[in-house]
């Protein structure tokens, strides 16, 4: 995972409420069977329009996204934030996200940062014209004007993020205790194979 | 923990490896489901980092979402899709994965076949990538979707770092009246709590109507569980569960049948256990429900109308069901009973079990598929099903009635394979998400029961079933 700490510049205004994993990108481009390259297909349906936000000169390449509330929801799709961070994008704010999508896009050096409505209303108008700064370490979002959001963020996923740490090999770590824990497994539990009739 | 417990705690704590102090703990998983589209990426990353895995014999592969319907002794017509299947096959190989081949008698939706082989187990956690995992849950197992770096995780070490989820209980009181079924409870809950209204939760799903259903239909309910936000649904294990865990090829036998049930007897929420949040719906009241909008929330009986986007009291969502009623092609005030549709669709996780299938052929039988519907499909979930719906006859009744009977898979639910609503079409589908493009670009699904989905092919238009079996 690529260390995030903090991260200035575009940010697209999108707004949009329950944007869900089929929008960000439809299930007929899921029949890859690599990471990358999903950015051309990410948000396909809303990019047929010609004057959609994603395609304007300002906002191509952007790191950082704003959508409404429930952002993230449906499949399980990894796609997602794949399509996302090939698209540029590092930050999504929102008021609310999507279990699933939240743990994905965590997985993939994603930070998502949760803020009020009105917080988010805000950031919407100045990122028009202006860059926004989020700054991981202090759990702050900034803007050039003099507006300051603190941000909640899981300590675990912070501290992920700030050193760009593998999950696998911390819980590999771990693995005297997967053993212990194993060891103790019901025999019936521990076995899934088929049974003689 | 002290004090009377959830079913979810006591699920979570018995899985605990080590508890994190900051809030997210490392826990076991039971049993791994894996398909072709979530995996590709997962074991590759098992191979650039030289791992292996884990426990292969916890794990169970089988290709659903992109598996062809018909013809499947030929080639695949798509070559994508059969380079996805083609690595499931290769990937499981390698790494010793037990694989039900495409063209096996047991091949079906994972999230059918689980059940169905015992490999599901009440008080077991179980994940798979696909959020419709939660579907497990009706069995008392701790069952979420996950995403492809979490499938590696699992390859590699058999646990997830997870943080506890908070609990919710949804109680459904008094009786489902006739022709009303589960998957008018599971949106009738969808539409109550929102497409989020259930984020950061467990919901556990109890009261009488819960209680009365069939493990089929109790499937179906858990398995919108992530349409209403929840990661994973769960219902206590009772005898109906047992009767059916019972004698399938991986359930435990003998003496470990006896220690099973012990431990399952224990599962169920204490008396006094505390929910985070607690729901209370008059089953009684639910009437059959069908979708006008884009996302599973947006429920109305079949008897009502289309919403006016202005009557909603959150500016978003009055924008967001001003674009959904513009993409549907449909008018506020419009009564919902008489929309024309031109496709059905008839399976998916959530309603291809034998049961459906039964509810949908007792109102197509001596009908006939309205002459303007250019589709309607029934795609059993799993060969096992489709062996049992051939058995009782009820091919038979479809095929007579009009309808394409298929092979088993994901199907028209996503339209991953060529089964795909055309633009513009619309579609009474048992399936799950009403997207935007979900059944293909452009497609307008309505989603609704197996019996009101059958109404709506032999009448050509979404039909109150109540009326046709009166």
């Amino acid at each position: 995972m690529q260390p995030f700490h903090t991260l200035s510049g575009v940010a697209v205004p999108f707004g949009n409420s329950n944007v869900d994993t089929d929008v960000i990108v439809p299930a007929r481009f899921l029949k890859t069977v690599t990471r990358a390259g999903l950015g051309a297909h990410a948000f396909a349906t809303l990019r047929e329009d010609p004057a959609n936000i994603f395609d304007q000169p300002r906002n191509a390449g952007a790191p950082i996204l704003i959508a409404g509330d429930n952002f993230g929801c449906g499949s399980s799709r990894e796609h997602a934030p794949w399509a996302l961070a090939d698209m540029g994008f590092r930050v999504v704010i929102a008021p609310s996200f999507a279990d699933i999508f939240a743990g994905n896009a965590f997985k993939n050096g994603m930070l998502l940062v949760a803020l009020p409505q009105d917080q988010i209303d805000r950031l919407l108008a100045v990122a028009r014209d202006h860059d926004i700064t989020v700054d991981l370490e202090n759990q702050v979002v900034t803007t050039p004007f003099q507006d300051r959001f603190a941000f909640a963020v899981d300590s675990f996923r912070k501290d992920c993020l700030l050193h760009g740490r593998d999950e696998i090999a911390l819980t590999e770590a771990r693995s005297a205790d997967v053993a212990a824990f194993e060891a103790r497994l019901r025999p019936w539990v521990a076995n899934a194979a088929q049974r003689a009739a | 923990m002290t004090g009377p417990r959830t079913l979810y705690d006591k699920i979570w704590d018995d899985h605990v490896v080590r508890r994190g102090e900051d809030g997210t703990d490392l826990v076991w998983i039971d049993r791994h489901l894996i398909h072709e589209v979530t995996s590709p990426q997962a074991f590759e990353g098992l191979r650039v980092a030289g791992r292996r895995l884990r426990r292969p014999d916890l794990t169970l592969a089988v290709p659903d979402h992109n598996v062809p319907t018909t013809a499947r002794d030929r080639p695949n017509p798509d070559p994508q899709s059969a380079l996805q299947l083609d690595m499931l096959t290769r990937n499981c190989a390698e790494f010793g994965v037990e694989l039900i081949a495409m063209n096996a008698a047991a091949q079906g939706i994972v999230h059918v076949i689980g059940p169905e082989q015992g490999f599901t187990l009440p008080g077991l956690t179980l994940v798979c990538g696909d959020s419709h995992t939660a579907t497990h849950g009706a069995f008392g197992a701790l069952a979420f979707g996950i995403g492809t770096s979490e499938v590696e995780h699992v390859f590699a070490t058999q646990t997830l770092q997870l943080k506890r989820a908070r609990t919710m209980r949804v109680t459904v009181t008094g009786a489902l009246g006739f022709s009303i079924s589960a998957k008018d409870v599971a949106l009738a809950i969808c539409g109550w709590l929102g497409a989020g209204g259930g984020t950061g939760h467990v919901i556990e799903y109890a009261g009488p109507v819960i209680e009365a259903l069939s493990m089929e239909g109790r499937m179906t309910v858990c398995n919108m569980a992530i349409e209403a936000g929840a990661r994973a649904g769960l219902i206590a294990p009772d005898a109906k569960t047992f009767a059916y865990v019972e004698g399938r090829p991986r359930s435990p036998q003998g003496a470990d049948w006896d220690a099973a049930l012990a431990y399952w007897r224990t599962l169920p929420s204490d008396p006094g256990a505390v929910f985070d949040a607690e729901i209370t719906i008059d089953g009684s009241a639910i009437a059959p429900l069908v979708t006008w909008g884009t996302s599973p929330e947006d429920v109305v009986p079949i008897t009502g109308v289309v919403p006016e986007p202005g009557g909603f009291a959150d500016p978003s969502k009055q924008a967001a069901a001003a674009a959904s009623l513009a993409y549907m092609g449909l008018t506020a005030g419009e009564r919902l009973d008489g929309v024309r549709v031109e496709n059905v669709f008839i399976g998916s996780c959530t309603n291809s079990r034998i049961e459906d299938l039964r509810a949908a052929a007792a109102v197509a039988k001596g009908r006939h598929v309205a002459a303007h519907v250019r589709q309607a499909l029934v795609v059993p979930g799993s060969g096992l099903v489709k062996r049992q719906a051939e058995a009782e006859g009820l091919d038979r009744v479809f095929i007579d009635a009009g309808f394409d009977w298929r092979e088993p898979g994901c199907s028209m639910c996503l339209g991953m394979n060529p089964d795909k609503v055309p633009a513009g079409e619309r579609c009474a589908s048992t399936s799950n998400r009403n997207f935007v493009g979900r059944q293909g670009p452009g497609a307008r699904t309505h989603l609704l029961s197996p019996a009101m989905a059958a109404a709506a092919a032999v009448t050509g238009r979404l039909t109150d079933v109540r009326e046709l079996m009166a």
